[in-house]
């Protein structure tokens, strides 16, 4: 599966919430087989401040249309450059990147995605469905704000929301959300998201005894696997994120079986 | 066709545009976007006598034009590199370099006299900016009795071109260079990172683990040139210049510093088919400025 530097065009910039943007990008050849879960890191144009490239999920895949979209939560410069411009803007992205989710699940499955780690699970939603799979999602946010895409997602999941302050769905965190009383009925669970819901979920996950698998969004220079900067600890040592992941069977991460880590890293969206 | 060929002691190299350690992998990682065998060379991640896990994460720091790394020299140790890495080498049609570390003078010895067993290993460079346990972690690349210790101890057991790779975090920089060179190194290369700092003011804490880490990109290209120039000048030895060169103009500058090849590094992370944009660039360069050679600039300021 070969990687691909590409000047995509973007076709659409739609905000659909205050801090959110989903950009429509036209491949300008052939778009390579992408994986639910993988990624681009994407060069933000003009841009001073943002001398790295960025990683972005991939957010959804269109491959009659040849589109790939991304859906970027608005937090800094690059972010906010990225949100800002016009459709035709030529967007230099390398993609697609890293390992994605484990598709081959027996049913049924559980998506959980707090704030932008939204991004990653549509395009999941709907190769699962696509595979004949019924789909529960779970997505949480701060407020209503946060919880982007839904009638996107409605049409191929079974979806529930939650947000920390009541303004949508139940009131709470993701872990605290009725559905995951029961867990137990799922076989696996996948999820993105900040790293202490994360941390949240995988808990939640190993108490049920259901089998999880997590996005994570460590720092990058490269995106694929030459500087050594994105790693993770594993059981079998430091990993890259970026070339082992960003998924990752959350039995294979040092650390992840303990509360104490979670206390610390509080559960926040 | 300008003549881009180079040489570096006992080196020929097809064009002087080489990638710079710790920026590049072992290479494959590029394969899909660049002919690696177009290169002048490749100068493979950090090989030390043990593994190494490197240091925790965040090892890495946005900076204004460039950034931080405190990687802390992760690979999995000379046996390893020797299996498994080695014979994947061996496929690419062009100079590998090894990037020799260590933590003592031994562990330094102790790979280069294994790499100069490899045949398809054309050269070693020597990464004196690593820290010298025995000596509180000061780098031995920052005392020109260390310097000159480690590249004597290593010259003693590899017969074949030994480039030593000079730290920027040190008074005088010529001084170190004379040292090497006293200490049997055939060719120089410099710089590698610039020691130093990020904070996080909101999270009011360093932002990398270590605290410090090294400085690359584009921001550290003045520095590069000053100490190229000044080196080229003091030593009679080929150098290569590394430090913010992310196009061909930022090459040709190191050319005319005194550098009779360059290493592209950061720069690899944001256009991974930076090195060929390099290579075609010089030769344009050269075309407009009816040169025959690339050699014709070295050292010409
Ligand atoms: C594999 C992967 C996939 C990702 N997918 C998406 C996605 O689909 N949509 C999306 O909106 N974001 C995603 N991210 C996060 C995104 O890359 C960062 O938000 C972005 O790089 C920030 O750039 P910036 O210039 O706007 O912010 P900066 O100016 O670099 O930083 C601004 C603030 O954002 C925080 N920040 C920076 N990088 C990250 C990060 N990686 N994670 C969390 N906070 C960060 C910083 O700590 C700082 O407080 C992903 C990250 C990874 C590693
Ligand atoms: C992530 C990273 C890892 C590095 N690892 C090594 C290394 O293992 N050995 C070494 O000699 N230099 C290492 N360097 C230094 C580079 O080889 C180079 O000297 C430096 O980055 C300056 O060049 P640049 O500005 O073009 O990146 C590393 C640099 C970076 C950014
Ligand atoms: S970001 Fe460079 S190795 Fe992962």
């Amino acid at each position: 599966m070969s990687k691909v530097i590409h000047d995509l065009i973007i076709l659409e910039n739609r905000q659909p919430g205050p801090e959110y943007h989903v950009l429509v990008c036209k491949a300008p050849e052939t778009l390579p087989v992408c994986y639910p879960g993988q990624f681009a890191e994407v060069a933000v144009p003009s841009s001073t401040h943002a001398f790295l490239r960025r990683p972005f999920s991939i957010h959804n895949v269109d491959y009659q249309n040849n589109t790939i979209s991304f859906l970027i939560k608005m937090v800094g410069q690059g972010t906010r450059t990225l949100g800002q411009l016009p459709t035709g803007t030529v967007l230099n992205a390398i993609y697609p990147l890293g390992k994605g989710f484990s598709l081959n699940q027996a049913e049924p499955v559980l998506l959980v995605g707090g704030g932008c780690g939204i991004a990653p699970l549509l395009f999941l939603a709907k190769t699962l469905k696509l595979n004949g799979y019924t789909v529960h999602c779970l997505l949480g946010g701060r407020s209503a704000d946060d919880l982007v895409e839904i009638p996107e997602f409605r049409e191929t999941a079974e979806v529930y929301l939650t947000t920390e302050d009541g303004t949508q769905g139940e009131k709470g965190f993701v872990t605290q959300h009725s559905i995951f009383r029961e867990l137990a009925g799922f076989t696996r669970v996948f999820a993105c998201g900040p790293e202490g819901m994360l941390r949240a979920v995988a808990l939640a996950s190993r108490a049920a005894g259901v089998s999880c698998e997590v996005s994570l969004e460590n720092n990058m220079a490269c995106g694929i696997g030459a500087c050594l900067c994105c790693v993770v600890e594993t059981r079998k040592g430091n990993r890259c994120v970026c070339t082992e992941g960003p998924v990752f069977n959350v039995l294979d991460l040092k650390g992840w079986e303990s509360p104490q880590e979670v206390a610390d890293n509080c559960p926040v969206i | 066709m300008p003549d881009l060929s180079t040489t570096l002691h006992q080196l020929s190299l097809k064009n002087p545009v080489m990638t710079a350690s710790g920026t590049f992998g072992y290479g494959k990682e590029f394969s899909d976007f660049i002919d690696l065998a177009s290169l002048g060379g490749i100068i493979v991640k950090a090989t030390t006598s043990e593994p190494r896990e490197g240091n925790p994460y965040p090892r890495m720091a946005e900076t204004a034009s460039g950034m931080l790394n405190s990687v802390g020299l992760q690979n999995k140790g000379l046996d390893y590199f020797v299996k498994h890495i080695y014979p994947e080498l061996q496929q690419i049609n062009t100079h590998i370099i090894a990037n020799v570390s260590g933590s003592t003078i031994e562990g330094y010895v102790e790979v280069a006299e294994k790499m100069a067993g490899l045949d398809h290993i054309t050269a070693i460079e020597l990464n004196i900016s690593c820290p010298n346990v025995k000596q509180g972690g000061m780098a031995f690349g920052t005392s020109v009795t260390s310097a000159l210790e480690v590249t004597r101890a290593v010259r003693k057991v590899y017969p074949k071109t030994l480039i030593v790779k000079l730290s920027p975090n040190v008074t005088s920089i010529v001084d170190i260079a004379r040292a090497v060179a006293d200490g049997g190194a055939d060719v120089l290369s410099l710089i590698n990172t610039l020691l130093a700092m990020a904070i996080d003011a909101e999270k009011r804490r360093p932002v990398l683990s270590t605290v410090t880490g090294g400085l690359s990109g584009p921001a550290v290209k003045p520095v590069a040139l000053r100490m190229v120039w000044q080196v080229s000048k003091a030593v009679k030895l080929p150098v290569i210049g590394i430090g913010g060169i992310c196009n061909a103009t930022d090459a040709i500058e190191f050319f005319l510093a005194g550098a009779s090849a360059i290493q592209v590094g950061t720069a690899n992370f944001i256009n991974p088919r930076v090195t060929t944009d390099i290579i075609k660039g010089i030769e344009d360069y050269l075309l407009r400025h009816n040169l025959q050679t690339v050699r014709e600039l070295v050292g010409s300021i």
